[in-house]
């Protein structure tokens, strides 16, 4: 399978990451899995990889497929990493459930001259819907109970590009999703999952 | 084929073993300028070297271990490797699919040319003559090794303590020599705690009245209470604070305090018995020997402290591993090594296994541990040397 082919197959939002990728880059994805997208990156893009994860079993399987990873909190920094050391730094689906998240802005534009971003849309119309008939959303892009959520910081479309200018962060590209397609009209209430990429300044 | 299968499903020995000898007739210089006009390394390998010469991996030892890494000898079924339940076939390190080569240290007491071996100038055992070696040393006569045994490259150089900072520097002395490096329970540099140990160690021996200088096998002695008091010493620092209490607890032996010298407490009973043991078995040239190379190591230390420059030669790929009770060579440690990596671009990962056990731990068959050892030997291409 030739790149660009493994792009058109990958999920949506991979795909989308991906697209923003250029081949041979550097890039460092913070709370990686098992290292499904870094494998990907690194088949489609030829990236040189390294995630970053802390759960035992989730590292065992990056170290099973040959994806870098390191085993530590990505809340205590990113203190391995130096000034600039990555063209990207990514962060999938993992914003909503980080504590310190305006820290972890930082240190990803610190390490990485750009960061990817990407997040479950809390504005979609279904969660709205749901808060508004008395209940916490439970849907496909949110799958959790409110008492065993991972996610602590949940935010909408607008929240995000709020946080990005009160941290004079500059958005660069944004693909909003849902049901793997892309959503034009009306994104934070159409959008189930936020693509951002962005730089500093 | 019912039996070999359960076998490889549990992991199983690799079963007998021969301990071998290689000699070596060209003078190895070293480190401290002296030079060694021949030496002889013990050594056992386990599994077969493929055609391609693409599968081996050098097993390196901590301080006290030897080339028995796996198995059990023939005629001594008690005397089982060191790393038995690392190497083997199904094990982590799977002696099916690899060429597997345990090598006692230069200056060891188990086979290979050390304090006890004889000096040809003298015609008498070196005892305290025998020149003090270094890391970068043994990783010298390794390679000597590994070109007796039609190695050019290994697919692998592991060790864990010491032995992990001879995989690393494989990786600086010999990069096109390496292609993976696992690094487990290691550090950089020894701080001044850690050599402040190895001092007390080295005191307890020099300072016991059967030493003489190191010539204590013409006296016919040997300085046991020295020793016994240096392994004592090693033996507190491999264990965390929590597995020693939990172990040993405050119990006393006989009930209620004796009031005198005599065993009282659990952990006392521990500590003189490993004493004794190791007094009967390891020479206490080679543990001086030992600590000494413990305490140079350092390879930053040519590049004015910078372990990324010092670990710029380095093309293997890491896997390095820390276990978060060691506080001898805590987590922190093994970051450092890291940082360095990735500071030269180098392909690594990181494990930090939140373990009980202290330093001790990179010796037991931790579930994670192994599982993660043994991914990354299973996801390991086998290149041939031209690559």
């Amino acid at each position: 399978m030739t790149g660009a082919e493994r792009i058109m197959n990958a999920r949506p939002d991979f795909a989308a990451i991906a697209r923003w990728i250029g081949s041979g880059k550097r890039v460092l994805d913070l709370g990686c899995g098992d290292g499904t997208l870094l494998d990907f990156l690194r088949r489609a893009r030829a990236v040189h990889g390294y995630g970053i994860e802390i759960d035992d079993q989730k590292v065992t399987e990056c170290v099973r497929s040959g994806v870098n990873v390191m085993q530590m909190n990505l809340e205590s920094g990113l203190s391995a990493f130096r000034d600039g050391s990555f063209d990207y730094v990514i962060l999938s689906q993992t914003l909503q459930a980080v504590r310190h998240t305006e820290d972890i802005m930082r240190e990803m534009l610190r390490v990485g001259r750009e960061a990817i971003v990407s997040f479950p849309n809390f504005g979609h119309w279904s969660a709205r819907l749901q808060v508004a008939r008395g209940r916490m959303p439970v849907s496909a892009a949110l799958p959790y109970q409110w008492f065993d959520t991972p996610n602590v910081h949940l935010c909408t479309i607008h929240d995000f590009e709020a946080l990005c200018e009160k941290l004079s962060i500059r958005v660069l590209e944004r693909v909003v999703l849902h049901g793997g397609r892309p959503v034009s009209v009306m994104p934070n209430l159409f959008g189930s999952l936020a693509v951002y990429r962005c730089t500093s300044g | 084929m019912a039996a070999k299968n359960d076998q490889v499903l549990s992991g199983g020995s690799v079963g007998a073993v021969l301990a071998q000898r290689a000699r070596f007739d060209v003078p190895l210089r070293l480190q401290s300028g002296a030079e060694l006009p021949s030496f002889e390394l013990a050594y056992e390998t386990y599994g077969r070297l493929n055609p391609a010469r693409s599968n081996a991996v050098l097993v390196c030892h901590a301080l006290n271990a030897s080339h028995h890494i796996a198995g059990h000898y023939a005629d001594d079924p008690e005397n089982v490797g060191w790393w038995d339940n690392m190497v083997g076939p199904g094990k982590p390190l799977d002696t099916e699919r690899f060429f597997v080569v345990g090598v006692n240290n230069l200056g060891g007491c188990h086979g290979s040319t050390g304090p006890m071996s004889i000096n040809p100038a003298t015609g008498k055992p070196w005892g305290g003559d025998f020149p003090v070696v270094t890391v970068e040393d043994w990783v010298a006569a390794q390679a000597r090794l590994a070109d007796f045994l039609g190695v050019q490259r290994f697919a692998a150089v592991m060790g864990g303590s010491l032995g992990a900072m001879q995989a690393l520097q494989w990786t600086i002395s010999f990069p096109e020599r390496v292609g993976h490096a696992l690094v487990i329970a290691a550090t950089p540099k020894l701080s001044a705690q850690n050599i402040a140990f190895n001092e007390v160690a080295r005191q307890a021996i020099t300072t016991d009245p059967d030493f003489h200088g190191g010539h204590y096998y013409e006296h016919g002695v040997v300085p046991r209470r020295g020793l016994r008091v240096a392994r004592m010493i090693g033996h507190i620092t491999y264990l965390s604070d929590d597995v020693m209490m939990e172990k040993f607890g405050r119990e006393l032996r006989r009930g209620t305090p004796g009031f005198d010298f005599n065993i009282d407490f659990e952990i006392e009973s521990y500590l003189r018995y490993q004493g004794d043991k190791f007094s009967t078995y390891f020479d206490a040239n080679t543990y001086l020997r030992i600590t000494k190379a413990l305490d140079y190591f350092d390879p930053a230390a040519a590049h004015g402290g910078d372990l990324s420059m010092a670990l710029a030669p380095a093309r293997a790929r890491f896997l390095v591993v820390s276990f978060t009770s060691d506080w001898r060579f805590t987590p922190a440690r093994s970051r450092e090594i890291v940082k360095a990596l990735l500071d030269n671009r180098r392909d690594v990962s990181y494990l930090e296994i939140d373990a009980p056990h202290g330093h001790d731990a990179f010796l037991m068959d931790d579930a994670r541990y192994f599982a993660a050892v043994r991914a990354w030997f299973g996801n390991m291409l086998l290149e041939g040397p031209e690559q």
